[in-house]
């Protein structure tokens, strides 16, 4: 049977990987090659890159950090982040990431899901969907009652996070999946950064209304939120950041701690 | 042909593997090609027709792409292709590679190359998510070149919507589990496909990798 993924996620500005990575064995602990190859020794099972650089001529630079890391690593990898076109895709694609993941490209021109699935297949095509909760009444949303019985539902942000769309989550998902996304990469806005776990209601109501795999994302600050978000919904892979960043916790750990825990893990 | 006697002669003094990759013009070929230069092979060179296969001692049909694009980049060199694998190269599909050598399959209009008998058929959608996504293990079920020094239940990564069925049972050499089983190494003499990616499966991938590209090197001597 398929083991639930473990996958780390690097943000890179300008060929550089940021935000507080920190090994004391690694040297450079920009070096998103280096970085990626310790992640794969340790036992990652997948890698997504954010690319989060601004300008276009730093977009260039991924493609050559996307091709190095290519080189070296034998595990899956995702690059996402400031892919607006078809081309943008190719050019990550051709340079050697098995995924590519797009988000506010999607909603804006949800052809550009169809497009690239039928040039590259579905396995290629990951839709990034930020969700966060509403509390203002819509019509025609799904609507959620919170623990404190305020009704909610959820809205696709795009911009990272930063714009509303209007759009309603759980409808998003189905029509990237009809569309011939190959997975969905989901992240909580409110969950994330909080270090507090999964958004596990969020994780759940997308899993049950597709029927392609989900990546849960954002809030993750301790391995239990990982066993959290495996036991609360059907998601096939947990994404986090900052707890992978430092030496304290190793993916080898939490793995070992899943799998004591009874989630099935590749160790 | 000259060429061949030449490629024999060359071997007799190089004892390593020159493969080709053959691309269906749809994406990541780089992955496959520094894992088979990372594991050994002496040369990888990406090929857009199958006219010069006496220039390798072995060919990789890779796995990224749509069946009926990668079908008709392929069709007009089937013969070629054919004659390769009857004269004793070893071949390896991985993924669409493997699938396209079936019949038929059912992500595709088109006939397939038809060099092994049975068909590709959807993974049971009722019962697992599709595409089957991620790493699972393998069920080692005959005796293979490819899976030598490979443990029973060793992790290798899939990503695949569609799984073989062949009709003889007998080619299937390790098997996985989703929902149905799953063929994921057949073997055939020196044909050999994968439904798993090697070149994205670790450390075990890549004992296959340097196992195929051993198969490489004994082929190309005995030829």
């Amino acid at each position: 049977m398929l083991a639930k993924r473990i996958i780390p996620c690097l943000d890179v500005d300008n060929g550089r990987v940021v935000k507080g990575v920190h090994f004391s064995e690694v040297k450079d602990a920009g070096d998103p090659v280096e970085l990626a190859e310790r992640y794969s020794e340790q036992g990652a099972d997948e890698l997504v890159f954010l690319d989060i650089t601004a300008s276009e001529q730093g977009r260039d630079t991924m493609k050559s950090v996307v091709r190095k890391v290519a080189e070296v690593i034998d595990i899956p990898f995702t690059v996402g982040g400031g892919i607006k076109k078809l081309e943008d895709a190719r050019g990550i694609l051709l340079s050697g990431a098995d995924k590519v993941s797009i988000n506010t490209a999607a909603v804006k021109n949800p052809e550009l899901i169809t497009q690239l699935m039928s040039i590259f297949g579905k396995q290629c095509v990951v839709v990034a969907i930020d969700a966060k909760r509403n509390y203002d009444a819509a019509p025609g949303k799904t609507v959620f009652a919170g623990k404190d019985g305020r009704k909610f539902w959820f809205e696709v942000r795009i911009y990272g996070g930063k714009e509303g769309t209007g759009i309603d989550a759980v409808k998003w998902a189905r029509e990237v999946e009809s569309r011939g996304a190959g997975e969905i990469l989901l992240t909580s806005i409110d969950a994330d950064g909080t270090e507090n776990g999964y958004d596990i209601q969020l994780s759940k109501t997308i899993c049950s209304s597709t029927r392609i795999p989900v990546i849960a994302s954002g809030g993750c600050g301790t391995s239990r939120h990982m066993l959290e978000v495996f036991e609360g919904a059907d998601v096939d892979a947990a994404l986090a950041a900052s707890i992978f960043h430092y030496d304290k916790s190793t993916i080898e750990k939490v793995k070992k701690y899943l799998k004591r825990n009874g989630i099935r893990i590749r160790l | 042909m000259a060429g061949e006697r030449e490629s024999q002669a060359r071997k007799g003094r190089c004892d390593l593997a020159r493969i080709a990759i053959f691309d269906y013009g749809a994406g990541n070929l780089f992955s496959l090609q520094s894992a088979l230069e990372r594991n050994g092979a002496e040369s990888v060179e990406i090929i857009y027709d199958l006219k010069h296969l006496h220039r390798f001692d072995g060919l990789v049909l890779p796995g990224v792409g749509n069946f009926d694009p990668a079908i008709r980049s392929i069709e007009s060199g089937a013969s070629e292709l054919g004659k390769a694998i009857d004269s004793g190269m070893p071949v390896m599909g991985i993924c669409l590679g493997m699938e396209m050598l079936f019949n038929r399959s059912e992500e595709g209009k088109l006939d397939g190359l038809k060099i092994l008998d049975g068909d590709v058929v959807m993974l049971p959608r009722s019962k697992v998510k599709i595409p089957h996504m991620g790493w699972n293990n393998l069920r080692i079920t005959g005796d293979s070149r490819l899976l030598k020094g490979v443990r029973e239940g060793s992790w290798v990564y899939f990503v695949h919507s569609y799984r073989a069925a062949p009709k003889s049972r007998k080619i299937v050499v390790a098997t996985t589990d989703y929902g149905v089983s799953v063929p994921a190494v057949i073997e055939r003499d020196n044909l050999i496909g994968v439904q798993f990616h090697p070149e994205k499966s670790g450390d075990t991938g890549a004992v296959m990798i340097k196992n195929f590209i051993a198969i490489c090197d004994n082929g190309s001597g005995a030829r």
